[in-house]
């Protein structure tokens, strides 16, 4: 049957922010899903809170809806676009909940939108945990013997009866968030309570535990016909017990055998058909016992996933791709396989090297956080390699991780081998270091459970890692199918052999590399995927090939339709160069891809290579605080008072001559590692005792009760465009990428934004900018400071690029191959706009028990997400409920500010006052409140005793609260009351302005509903698909 | 040790010699299948040849008894990117390595595999051998052009039984007169399970033994070597058709083709794997097939690609017949129905052994066809 004519517009969901267990792959996948759908000459409407996609292009819809992810607004889009159906796999756990509801309350019924790729009767069959066991228990399948509890005590009856450990899960959530593992009674009763809190329905699985039995994922694929294929068998070499989000995994599997393999092969197409997943993609995990050989069903989800992503990157199958086809009618065998042209995508793919996928963590981020891998994730990226052999791959996606510092792995062999036993962060480079000391694959098989073929695989990669890499590079192709039909899409990995076979077709043309970020981490995300995806775009626009390396397998850069040649290689000088041997490049372009290529520019000009764009110099002297200290100084433009130390001893001397409050880092760096502000010299010397930075650290004036400015502009050597001014909410001191920030700026006068475009326009000039340049500035007491320049693409680019309607990456990318600003065709003005874009920080503390939920220098945020609208308020309470921490329309507020912030506050508590808010506080504010004639509520501060503040908003008696801190004070009330409202999920603001913000939001949402306006209407853009 | 491998046009890839000591010469031949290396070894279709292994870990599980699909190795060599040796895999009685070296089955790994199998792939499966380093390579090419080359090589003679072997003995189910030209474990292991009882016979029984046993039904099984050299068992068969239910898979399959009218050809590399697609041309159902085929049937009108979306009928000496499914690779004829008297044929490996159970219903409705016939 080919495409159904009885539908003709499909609203398409995206996933929203990015956070821990749902980031880029739901971009790559809905990028994906709705250029097929706009290919076929269907009708997208694409809804997603998340500016920093590419889904949310313009171009890659009819209508694009950055909105909330929330019942309330889809409705509203429903209602006024009037889709026929609504394809909800494709955007994660989100997307699949968000279509739930809106068939629950009969919004999908009310407006006849039919649920196409998976119903709402399948589901719920693989999501609630109850109908999935029956599920699975009716098609003769075996799962670990489980209980459904709704209370506490549910589940210790159970595990009471058969035995600890056991694995708690709860239901409708993504990552695992909110499970863990019980050894005990005791812990039980803390897992169980927190999973139930966590279940959008108060609903907990609790399984008997297969801690220790092999993990092995396959992804499906099924057509209407029926037609069922496995795109890939995952297997984790992390056993079961550490969340698959968390393991190192290899594909295909390595450890089964023929027999083995088929009958999960056959399982898997029984859950899928059980479920009743009618068309596309869904992921089935399973746990097998290798000695008995029993298989039990783990989970499935209904849906493209992380997994999805990885297998589509690892074997060159676009799972999302075919998917969104199947969802439109089409069988497989109607469908080509875009690799090889000549054959259909109803086939299995077989490959003739290994992927191996390593999880990135950010534990250094949150102090005090557990480390140790259990059920419920904690990566916050990935990164993949291919290599010929397993132990090439791993050592590769190894080197891929970038991290900042290597892992601390001295010790004796049983040392380290006790270290193993608890899965962390570190796992193998513990083990390889174990394997270097002579540990026996006995005995890390006895503490690890890590199957033997794995560990013995990895003696030469510990011990002689130049010998994995023996021979010659050769470029190798990742075709589907292991050489048995010529590839057609350039889709290329290094592997090493005795002599090289390079299979790259490189053409005539001149091509330029981008060079992409690697995996994601905090301070390094998608917003950089973003622009290397748009400087393809424009490579190729421009009648050059596009060249991406990367290693990120979650990202639209490494789907191989987004360049003309994809080299899936690990991020480092000698991977790059070999990719410039065999390309020759015109240039390469460093400026997108955030930190990880701009530490390369160096290495790369001394080899020779041409680098596009601003110079190796002019980033020098941008991030060296001597040489860019001289040129403000050059310009006369004020930056705050600074010194640069290299010790301890040397911070000391220098403090007195800056100035307390010091903000104090080391240098190059992204998302403010280890970055402070602090107020003594006490406070200097804990900072080195703590972080141990090593070579230059920067010491700055910390200005306080400064507003912090960002600005995007472009620079083409002779002209400056400002692209974008943003205002953070947050006052200077937290971190950039952390702020709410607002465009066009709220509360700035003329003066103050005519001096900022003056002294953006001197610096980019000064500092010879060719492309994009960020810079941070401070205005405080009537004054501009300049805090730094970054002269690369910035986390905003893609945030002011869709608050303009103006794509700043293409723009840069087009100066950067020789376009003038002039031949741009750009307006005067581009925030002229009748609109105002709020961005605001999604941060990740809900998954990190242990981690307080402060602002800081040091950025903790994985996403963002953006709203829009006609006035800065309504804008803010779009920012805030696309957040997830809707504001509540009424009830109560707590409030609790430093002394400093007293006089504050009774301002703050008049507003909520007005609004009709109950105003509880503890005493020290409430005096200055009630002073004032508000109506306040004392509580007990924590050691006043019980019941005290905590206990209350335990108890749900607050809806939202406002506590500003007085340091970071570890275990201090402020500490306790933002972990318990983060628990609770009540919205927690911790500065004043965004206090007020807040207020005025609550007034704007409480005039009525937000009105929903497409990108397309706001800035009348064209749809046209490009690819 | 190192060893190389050449092959009959000169070129040559480097290695380590493992598995038993000495040289092999053979017809290379690849398969893409990821798991199942000693069925693959053991399978009587790649009799006299060399099977390069495009997956580039091979032996991670050992091998066991299991994982046998006859008595013996038949393929004369195997060539790795990357072997293990080890027997610690749960089921496991021999490391692989170990395996082959006891079965005398000469082999080399550290091969860059891809490149050789893209030159396969582009110049066809030749013949070729597995040498060690010392072997001077003019005396290995005269090794090499000693090799027969497959096309008309009747190979069944050296696999078939002796004499008559009895299975499923203790079933009361029909019995199947199968004509063993290198049948594979699984095979029978699937007809046994469904309560059948089997006999296999050499293929050189004459029609009238074969029909003095009283069968139930026929059995064509898989084999190596070229169909077009087995003249005499498809006179056979044009006896036997129609007297009793007869189904038949691979060498059967082109068996029972050319007993019908159709001529076989060479494939240039073949098909080996366990992921190439069947569509079943009745139903627009695919299964996903496993695979071991150097040759194929052409159409009636000796097409080598059935560019259709329906089944290809046509009249027989048997009645009518149609070719009722195609390989969506290459659109080559994977099955045969014969309309007016029991019997089909596939191409394929319903049994896997290894590769993927798809298809397995097709032994089902074997039976049932012999229990309504």
């Amino acid at each position: 049957m080919p495409r159904r004519d009885d539908i003709k517009k499909i609203l398409v969901l995206g996933s929203g922010p990015i956070v821990i267990g749902q980031a880029a792959e739901f971009d790559y996948s809905g990028v994906q899903a709705c250029k097929v759908l706009l290919e076929e000459g269907y009708e997208v409407i694409l809804a997603n809170s998340n500016p920093a996609t590419i889904m949310t292009d313009p171009e890659f819809a009819t209508a694009t809806y950055v909105e909330p992810l929330l019942p309330g607004p889809i409705a509203q889009i429903i209602a006024k676009e009037r889709p026929d159906a609504l394809l909800p796999t494709l955007g994660g756990q989100t997307a699949l909940n968000l279509a739930r509801t809106l068939s629950e309350d009969g919004t999908l019924e009310r407006y006849d939108v039919e649920l196409i790729g998976a119903n709402y009767e399948a589901i719920g069959r693989a999501e609630d945990r109850e109908q999935f066991a029956q599920t699975m228990a009716d098609a003769g399948l075996r799962m670990p013997a489980s209980a459904i509890a709704h209370q506490v005590s549910e589940a210790t009856d159970f595990a009471d009866a058969t035995g600890y450990p056991v694995i708690v899960r709860p239901a409708f959530t993504l990552g695992g968030q909110g499970g863990g593992v019980a050894h005990d009674r005791h812990e039980l009763e803390a897992v169980a309570a927190r999973g139930i809190a966590a279940s959008p329905t108060g609903q907990i699985l609790v399984d008997q535990s297969v801690i220790g039995w092999g993990e092995f994922e396959l992804e499906v694929m099924r057509d209407h016909l029926d037609n069922c294929v496995i795109i890939a068998s995952i297997e984790n070499l992390d056993p079961m017990g550490v969340h698959t989000g968390d393991s190192v995994t290899v594909a295909p599997q390595q450890t089964l055998t023929d027999r083995l393999y088929q009958k999960l092969r056959d399982q898997a197409f029984a859950v899928i058909r059980a479920v009743g997943v009618e068309t596309g993609g869904s992921n089935v995990q399973f746990a097998v016992n290798p000695a008995t050989e029993e298989i039990l069903v783990i989970e499935m989800n209904p849906r493209v996933s992380r997994s999805s992503a990885l297998a589509s990157k690892a074997t060159g199958f676009p799972i999302a791709k075919i998917a969104a086809r199947l969802a439109v009618g089409y069988a497989l065998d109607e469908i080509d396989n875009d690799i090889t042209r000549l054959t259909p995508a109803a086939f299995e793919p077989t490959i003739d090297y290994v992927v191996v996928k390593w999880p990135r963590f950010a534990f250094e981020k949150f102090q005090g956080v557990d480390d140790e891998l259990t059920t419920h994730m904690k990566s916050v990226g990935e990164a993949m390699a291919i290599g010929r052999t397993f132990g090439q791959s791993f050592l590769k996606a190894m080197r891929s991780r970038e991290l900042d510092a290597q892992p601390d792995v001295s010790g004796t062999v049983e040392e380290l081998l006790t270290r193993l036993e608890q899965p962390r962060a570190d796992r193998y480079d513990v083990l390889l270091q174990a394997l270097r000391l002579g540990a026996s694959v006995e005995e890390l098989h006895a503490r690890t459970r890590i199957d033997p073929w794995f560990l013995r695989e990895l003696i030469q990669p510990a011990t002689d890692p130049a010998a994995v890499f023996a021979g010659e590079r050769s470029y190798k192709s990742v075709d589907t199918c292991a050489a048995e039909f010529p590839a057609e899409t350039p889709y290329y990995y290094s592997g090493w052999e005795r002599t090289a076979a390079h299979e790259v077709e490189r053409g005539d043309k001149p091509s330029v590399m981008i060079l992409g970020s690697g995996p994601n981490r905090i301070g390094q995300g998608i917003e950089f995927d973003y622009c290397c995806v748009h400087a393809a775009m424009t490579v190729r626009a421009s009648g050059r090939d596009a060249v991406m390396v990367n290693c990120n397998p979650e990202t639209v850069s490494t789907d191989y339709d987004t360049s003309d040649r994809l080299y899936f290689e690990p991020l480092t000088l000698e991977d790059v160069l070999g990719v410039v041997e065999v390309e020759q490049p015109e240039g390469v372009i460093v400026q997108f891809g955030g930190q990880t290529p701009l530490k390369l520019a160096a290495g790369l000009q001394a080899a020779g290579v041409p680098l596009l764009g601003t110079s190796v110099d002019a980033i020098d002297r941008a991030e060296d605080r001597g040489r860019f200290g001289a040129l403000l100084a050059d310009l006369g433009y004020q930056a705050p008072p600074y010194a640069t130390a290299h010790s301890v001893q040397e911070a000391i001397s220098e403090a007195p001559s800056v100035g307390f409050p010091l903000l104090v880092r080391p240098s190059y760096v992204l998302g403010g590692r280890a970055m402070e502000i602090v107020y003594s010299t006490d406070g200097l010397s804990a900072y080195f005792e703590r972080t141990q930075p090593q070579g230059e650290i920067y010491l700055d004036r910390f200005l306080e009760n400064a507003i912090e400015v960002d600005v995007d502009a472009l620079c083409d050597g002779e002209t400056v465009w400002i692209g974008g001014i943003m205002q953070h909410f947050e006052e200077a001191g937290i971190h950039s990428g952390d702020s709410a920030c607002v465009l066009p700026p709220h509360s700035l006068g003329e003066d103050d934004l005519a001096e900022i475009r003056r002294q953006t326009e001197g610096i980019a000039l000064g500092l010879g900018v060719v492309g994009l340049l960020n810079i941070q500035f401070a205005v405080a007491g009537g004054c501009v400071y300049v805090i730094e320049a970054n002269p690369r693409a910035s986390r905003t680019v893609p945030f002011v690029s869709k608050a303009i309607g103006i794509p700043l990456a293409k723009m840069a990318c087009r100066v950067m191959l020789g376009e003038k600003i002039g031949e741009l065709g750009l307006p005067g003005d581009p925030m002229s706009g009748d609109h105002v874009s709020v961005k605001e920080a999604v941060m990740p503390f809900n998954r990190f028990s242990g981690s307080d939920a402060l602002l800081g220098p040091e950025m903790r945020s994985t996403g963002e997400v953006m709203g829009v609208a006609a006035d800065f308020p309504a804008a803010f309470a779009k920012a805030q409920a696309a957040a997830g921490a809707a504001l509540p329309q009424s009830g109560t507020v707590f409030l609790s500010v430093t002394n400093s912030d007293k006089g504050a506050a009774i301002g703050l508590a008049f507003a909520f006052d007005a609004l009709g808010f109950a105003i509880v506080a503890t005493e020290g504010t409430a005096q200055a409140i009630r002073t004032y004639g508000v109506p306040v509520e004392t509580l007990n501060k924590i050691a006043e005793g019980s019941p005290h503040v905590v206990d209350r908003i335990e108890d749900g008696g607050v809806d939202l609260v406002i506590n500003t801190p007085t340091g970071s004070g570890a275990r201090s009330d402020g500490w306790e009351i933002r972990r318990a409202a983060i628990a609770r999920g009540i919205p927690c603001i911790t500065t004043l302005s965004g206090g007020y913000a807040a207020a005025r939001a609550i007034r704007a949402a409480r005039a009525g509903e937000l009105e929903v306006r497409s990108l397309q209407e706001i800035h009348g853009v064209r749809p046209a698909v490009t690819t | 040790m190192s060893g190389y491998i050449l092959l009959e046009d000169g070129t040559r890839f480097d290695g380590d010699a493992v598995g038993a000591a000495g040289h092999v010469t053979g017809e290379v031949v690849f398969t893409t299948g990821m798991a199942g290396y000693q069925e693959s070894v053991t399978d009587p279709s790649f009799r006299r040849q060399i099977i390069v292994f495009t997956y580039p870990h091979i032996g991670n599980y050992g091998t066991s008894e299991e994982a046998m699909e006859s008595s013996a190795v038949h393929a004369r060599g195997v060539v790795m990117r990357s072997a293990t040796n080890h027997n610690d895999a749960p089921g496991s009685t021999a490391g692989w390595l170990d395996y082959l070296d006891r079965n005398a089955i000469p082999a080399i790994t550290g091969v860059d595999t891809r490149a050789l199998v893209r030159h396969l792939r582009d110049r066809g499966a030749m013949r070729g051998g597995i040498f060690p380093a010392a072997m001077d390579e003019a005396r290995a090419m005269e090794l090499v052009q000693a090799e027969e080359p497959m096309t008309g090589l009747d190979l069944a003679v050296e696999v078939t039984p002796g004499e008559i072997v009895f299975a499923g003995e203790g079933n009361d189910g029909p019995l199947i007169v199968a004509i063993d030209t290198g049948i594979k474990g699984s095979i029978v292991r699937h007809l046994v399970a469904r309560g059948a009882r089997m006999e296999l016979h050499p293929c050189t029984t004459s029609a009238d033994a074969l029909k003095a046993r009283g069968g139930d039904a026929y059995f064509l099984a898989n084999g190596p070597g070229d169909p077009a050299a087995l003249g005499y068992v498809v006179d056979t068969l044009r006896e036997l058709v129609g007297e009793k239910p007869t189904f038949g898979i691979c060498l059967g399959h082109q068996l029972l083709c050319r007993a019908v009218g159709l001529d076989t050809f060479k494939l240039p590399f073949g098909h080996r794997g366990a992921n190439h697609p069947v569509k079943d041309l009745e139903t627009g159902t695919v299964e996903i097939t496993s695979q071991n085929h150097g040759f194929a049937v052409l159409g009636p009108d000796g097409q080598q690609r059935m560019d259709t979306d329906a089944p290809v009928r046509w009249d027989t000496d048997f009645g009518a017949a149609q070719l009722s499914h195609i390989n969506l690779y290459d659109k080559t004829v994977e099955g045969l129905t014969l309309l007016d008297v029991a019997g089909g044929t596939v191409q394929y490996h319903p049994e896997a052994g290894p590769g993927p159970h798809d298809s397995l219903y097709l032994f089902d409705r074997f039976l049932e066809q012999i229990r309504n016939a």
